[in-house]
Order: structure tokens, then C-alpha cells, then sequence
């Protein structure tokens, strides 16, 4: 029997962990290549998620509106890349952090404006509502599996992407050496926006999968977009291999908290602060991993740069 | 110069607040917006129907409501309160949709000496030893609905309950009404944090506990997650669920759709109860939102009536404490309330039925919340005996 709950949890942190994998890499490779602190990140995923939504709804169908919401964001994506971040990259940390603040603000209220206050419905395709039986005679929700089975192929290609293309030799020379790649030749500019895009439509897809599960709303970026941080900082900034490590580990980490911890501290503690402690002491794992990893390897788990 | 000021905008502050005595403006702190804002949507639209059936004057004064959407925030709501009650000047205030704003703004609107009008949360500090006058609830007391459905599953024979319920006052009342009145094991009680979206965990261990059955008092954005994820999870068909009113009406049915017929529920109100009032009700209902309305609805609607009969009863006069006070406790027998009329107990909180209720499909396709049986009679707060109030 706890051999089923460990399988059904583990399966739970891995699904969580894949989905914190496509926002982290879009963030990683926007921090590490053009040292640039986008908060707005959150803000991509959740503007991503209501456009999911909203074609969803005017297609009538999930897996039509899964790649109009994609694109869409991606467009958003480059044309803020293009009108306004593109002249942060020079500034400061603390000036992109305002900046990027105040993006977060306006997209929540423009959203608020467009959608309305009200959560949007987001319905997991019919065909994929239902469990399914898994080897072992377990159930399991199938619409989670399809999202572990989106992410795992996601990170394969990312991969390809990033190791065996051009485009991911010069994503790798930016990171690792951004004034060395300039000097050589590469065109920055197109590259930034490029890979801005590519973030924002992770981001969607992010948003998009998630929205049957959670609710599509406005904010939901502001709480993912922290722990997406904290997974590039234990992964190595810039470093896609770190952030789908570093995913994985948060994601397991945090289920597994969640799951165990209450019923461990239910042994010698009334139920209520049982269930109160666990998901407190949950979330504290995960910035005590981050502490752990970084008193060992203050660059991360796979550093980018050399 | 600055005190002389200060002097004078007081003096001009107080003439107003004596001015104001010739209409009523009410403050309406609620949670409209985010995933549990539909609720305060339903009490909205229910309090703004009785309003515009009263012709835009409850107890014959000129009625003003002032809304403000506190996001399910308790320090929002805080700040919100204040400003309703020192900016705004409202004479009474009504609308908090979560008990966890409710306790935050309660010592704000005591102080005031503000009469507050509860359409939806009643936490158990308030109704016990901490009751107060200007508490008047006209929804239910906490846990009411809970004792209802521990009822329902003790007569049903479960031999154990799984029971999950969010990390909040209302929370713990919810589980321990529950408790009070089921005998059976209790597998697990888990208290997740107040609107926590993704319940895979909780899912897990419900699946590995086996219980047979699961109460679950999820309300808002919370429930339609949970049914549709216990659906998903395959769990529906072996552990029956059941769940208080608040998270299986209407606006609930809306979202989840067909996977809530089969499931029982328990509530103080139905839409298919046998009176006139009722019937009116949920046929105005249905023509001014092209909906049916839920129990919140019918709370949202009720608080109004009885405001409407109070005012009218206190002949206009809501800054007569006692005479107001007298007329709120009364009014709940004469108003015409879609519930019927009902007795109000002296902590404030309502003395009346709950029911079991069915989700069935009506004659038309729609999922309704269908009256099955009375499962407690004149049933009242279980804190009443430590309000020392008479």
C-alpha cells in the first residue's frame, strides 16, 4: 500500500516539477544571456494561460487553442522585448527589477480589464477527464500524465536545441560569454528577442497545461514565478540542464513534503497543527535545499559560465 | 490653527452623520473577485434583487449600498471596513462571504457600534463567548451545516470519513461540527491552506486511507478543483462524497457540470422548498440573472429581507440601538424569507431546519440541488450556551 502512495506521489512531483521546468527555462536563459532580472516572467504564463483559455473556448477545442495561445504569447512575448526591455539590458539589477515590478502591475490590471475579475474556466479536454489504470493496478489521473508526457518531451527537445543547433551554440556562447559572442560576430539583438520569445511561449504552454488544474486567474504568476527562481538559482543560472535538475528536485521535494510531513508530524501532534506545520515546514525545505546547494556550490548545480 | 481645523471638520463630520437620519446606506464588504468571488457575486445579485423588489427602499428609507471587494484578504478587508465606516458613514453593514476577513473586520465594525448583518459567515467566536449585539446573523451559525451532514453520514451508516477542510476559522468550525455529530472513524483530517488550487496530494492519501466516505468543505475555486480532480483521480466510484451546500450549488454545478450528480449535500435552503415567498424568489431569480440561484443567492436575499423588515419594524430609527436590536431579533418571524420564517437565538444566529439534498437532473437536463429529507429540526447554535447575552 505506501509503495502506491509513494508511486501516485512521486508522479505528482514529477508532474510539478516539469511545469516549473518550462518557466524556469525560459527565465534561465533570459537571466544568464542577457543578465537581465525579468520579473514579468509570472506574468507571461499567466497572460499565456488566459489567451489558452479564451481560444479554448472560441475553437472549441483544447488542442486547437493550445497552439494559437502559444503563438500569441510569443508574439506578446517579442513585441515587450522589443518596445521596452530591450533597453534594460544596460541598466542595473535594481532598475530592471522596478521596471519589470511595474510590468507585472499593469499586465495584472490589463488582464483585469480584458477578462474581468472572475477566474476563467479552463476544462481538461473530455477524452483525458477520466483515470487511467497504470501497471500495478494504480489510478491516476490521466490529464497529469499528459502533462508529465508534454514536459518530458519539451526538455528533450530543448535539449537538442540547446546542444546540437546553431541557434543553441550561440544561446550557449551568450550565456557562458556574452561580450566574447558580440565580438565574434553574433547578432545579439535578434538572438535576445528570439530566445524572449521562446521563453514566453514555454511560459504559455506552462500556463495553458496548468489552467484545467489550478484556476485561470489574475496573479497566478506572482507565487510559480518565485519558486521558478529559486530553481534557477539551485540549477546555475543560465544553464537548462541546472533548471530541469533543479525542477525536478523542487518539485519532488515540495509534494513530498507536503505529503509526508503532516503525517509525520501527525505522530505526535493534533491533526490541525499537524496539517498546518506540514505544508509550513514543506515550503521551508525547499529555501533550505536552495542554502544546502548553495553553500556547496555557490554557482549552482551546473554553472553556465566558466 | 491645525487644531481649530480638525475641530471644525469634526463638528462638520458629526452634524452630517445626524443628517443621514432620513435614508440607509449599507456597506457591503465581500469577496468578489478571485477564485471563491462568485460567491460573493451569488449574495450580491440575491441582496441587490430584494433590494430592487423593495423598490430601492428597505424599510421604506432611501437606500444607498456601498460595495467594496475585500479579495479574500483579511487586511484588505480591515482597511476596507475602515473606510465604510468612517469615510463612507454606512448606518449598517452586511456582505463578508469568509470568517477569516469576518474576524479581522469584526473588532473595527464593534467598535463602530455599527449593527452588522451576517449573510454568509457566523464564526463560532463570535456566536459564543464572544457574542455581541451588534452581531446579527441571518444565514446560519457556522456549523451548522456540518452537524447536518455528520447527521446524514452517521444515518447512513459509514464506518469511517475522510474530512478535509481548508486552514481558516470557518475550517475548523466546519470539522468540528462534523465531528459532533458523526461517530464513526475518522481516517485522516487534513487542512489544507485556504485556496490551495491543486489537491494531488491530498488525493493520494485519500486513495491509500480508503475511506468510505469523504466530507469535503471546500468553499469557492477550491471545491470545483477538488470534485473535478477526485473525478479525475478515478475516486468518484468507490468513496462517496459529500459535501456541505456551499460547495455543491449552483455556482458550483455551473463549473463541474455533470460529474455532481449523485452527490449529497446538506443546506438550510433548497429551491424546490414548498412557499410562495421561495417560489417567487427563484422565479425572479432566474429572469433578472438567466440562472438559478444558489444557497448563497438565497442568503444575500434573505439579509436584505430581514434588514428591509427591521428598519421598517425600528420605524427608520437604525441609530436606536435598543429599539433596533429589539426589531433585528424579531424580524425573522415576520419577514417572508424564502427558507420560511425562523426563530433567531439570542447570540444572534438563526434556529432552524437543514436538509439533505440530492444532485439530480430535473425534467429539463439541469443539475439541481433537489430537497431529500429534514436531517436536523429547529436546530440551533451549538455556542449559544456560552453567549451570556439574553
Amino acid at each position: 500500500m505506501p509503495a502506491i502512495l509513494l508511486l501516485e506521489q512521486s508522479l505528482n512531483g514529477l508532474q510539478f516539477g516539469l511545469m516549473l521546468f518550462l518557466l524556469a527555462a525560459g527565465l534561465t536563459l533570459v537571466f544568464g544571456i542577457m543578465d537581465m532580472i525579468n520579473l514579468a516572467h509570472g506574468s507571461l504564463y499567466m497572460i499565456g494561460a488566459y489567451f489558452m483559455a479564451s481560444f479554448a473556448q472560441m475553437t472549441g477545442s483544447f488542442w486547437l487553442g493550445l497552439p494559437l495561445a502559444l503563438a500569441a504569447t510569443a508574439i506578446v512575448g517579442a513585441l515587450l522585448e522589443m518596445s521596452l526591455l530591450r533597453r534594460l539590458y544596460g541598466r542595473d539589477h535594481l532598475t530592471q527589477v522596478l521596471a519589470t515590478f511595474a510590468i507585472i502591475l499593469i499586465a495584472n490590471e490589463v488582464v483585469r480589464i480584458a477578462w474581468g475579475s472572475q477566474p476563467m474556466m479552463l476544462n481538461t479536454p473530455a477524452e483525458l477527464a477520466g483515470p487511467v489504470t497504470l501497471p500495478g493496478g494504480m489510478q491516476y489521473a490521466s490529464y497529469r500524465l499528459v502533462i508529465i508526457a508534454v514536459g518530458a518531451v519539451v526538455a528533450v527537445l530543448l535539449y537538442l536545441l540547446v546542444t546540437k543547433t546553431r541557434v543553441g551554440m550561440l544561446v550557449r556562447a551568450g550565456a557562458s560569454n556574452r561580450e566574447m559572442a558580440v565580438a565574434m560576430g553574433v547578432n545579439i539583438r535578434r538572438l535576445f528577442t528570439a530566445v524572449f520569445a521562446l521563453g514566453a511561449a514555454l511560459c504559455a504552454l506552462a500556463g495553458a497545461m496548468l489552467g484545467p488544474i489550478l484556476a485561470v486567474q489574475v496573479g497566478m504568476g506572482e507565487n510559480i514565478l518565485i519558486l521558478a527562481f529559486v530553481v534557477i538559482v539551485i540549477g546555475g543560472i543560465g544553464s537548462i540542464r541546472g533548471a530541469f535538475v533543479g525542477s525536478l528536485l523542487v518539485g519532488v521535494v515540495d509534494t513530498s513534503g507536503r505529503a509526508f510531513l503532516p503525517l509525520f508530524f501527525g505522530v505526535f501532534l493534533p491533526p490541525q497543527l499537524a496539517s498546518a506545520a506540514g505544508p509550513a515546514v514543506a515550503s521551508v525545505l525547499i529555501y533550505l535545499l536552495m542554502a544546502v546547494v548553495l553553500y556547496f556550490r555557490p554557482q549552482g548545480l551546473f554553472p553556465a559560465r566558466g | 490653527m491645525k487644531s481649530k481645523l480638525s475641530t471644525f471638520a469634526l463638528a462638520t463630520l458629526i452634524s452630517f452623520g445626524a443628517l443621514a437620519a432620513n435614508e440607509l446606506k449599507i456597506g457591503f464588504l465581500s469577496t468578489l473577485s478571485g477564485p471563491a468571488g462568485a460567491i460573493g457575486i451569488e449574495i450580491r445579485d440575491g441582496f441587490n434583487l430584494a433590494l430592487k423588489h423593495a423598490g430601492g427602499k428597505l424599510g421604506g428609507l432611501p437606500t444607498e449600498v456601498v460595495f467594496a471587494d475585500d479579495t479574500l484578504n483579511p487586511d484588505t478587508g480591515r482597511q476596507l471596513a475602515e473606510r465604510l465606516l468612517k469615510r463612507d458613514r454606512v448606518n449598517l453593514m452586511t456582505g463578508v462571504v469568509f470568517s477569516n476577513v469576518m474576524l479581522a473586520i469584526w473588532p473595527t465594525i464593534e467598535q463602530a457600534k455599527v449593527f452588522y448583518i451576517a449573510p454568509n459567515a457566523t464564526p463560532t467566536t463570535i456566536t459564543g463567548k464572544g457574542c455581541s449585539p451588534y452581531f446579527f446573523s441571518s444565514s446560519w451559525p457556522n456549523e451548522a451545516h456540518h452537524e447536518a451532514a455528520g447527521a446524514f453520514a452517521q444515518s447512513k451508516g459509514f464506518k469511517n470519513a475522510y474530512l478535509i477542510a481548508p486552514n481558516y476559522p470557518a475550517g475548523k468550525d466546519a470539522l468540528t461540527g462534523f465531528k459532533r455529530m458523526y461517530k464513526g472513524d475518522i481516517v485522516a483530517e487534513v487542512y489544507p491552506k485556504l485556496n490551495q488550487l491543486d489537491f494531488s496530494t491530498e488525493l493520494a492519501q485519500l486513495r491509500s486511507a480508503k475511506p468510505q466516505t469523504v466530507y469535503a468543505f471546500l468553499p469557492g475555486g477550491m471545491g470545483i478543483n477538488f470534485i473535478k480532480q477526485f473525478n479525475a483521480a478515478g475516486l468518484a466510484k468507490e468513496v462517496q462524497l459529500i459535501l456541505p451546500g456551499f460547495v455543491s450549488d449552483q455556482d458550483v454545478v455551473r463549473a463541474v457540470g455533470e460529474p455532481m450528480v449523485g452527490l449529497f449535500d446538506t443546506s438550510h435552503w433548497a429551491y424546490d422548498l414548498d412557499n410562495d415567498a421561495n417560489r417567487k424568489f427563484v422565479a425572479e431569480f432566474e429572469k433578472e440573472y438567466k440562472r438559478l440561484p444558489s444557497l448563497f443567492a438565497e442568503q444575500g436575499y434573505t439579509a436584505a429581507l430581514i434588514i428591509d423588515q427591521a428598519v421598517r419594524d425600528a420605524k427608520g430609527h437604525v441609530e436606536d440601538e435598543k429599539t433596533f436590536r429589539a426589531a433585528l431579533m424579531k424580524a425573522p418571524e415576520r419577514a417572508h424569507t424564502p427558507r420560511g420564517q425562523f426563530k433567531e437565538a439570542a447570540n444572534g444566529t438563526p434556529i432552524q431546519d437543514y436538509y439533505v439534498r440530492e444532485l439530480v437532473k430535473d425534467k429539463n437536463g439541469r443539475i439541481v440541488n433537489r430537497k431529500v429529507s429534514t436531517i436536523l429540526t429547529q436546530h440551533q447554535d451549538f455556542w449559544l450556551k456560552d453567549c451570556g447575552m439574553k
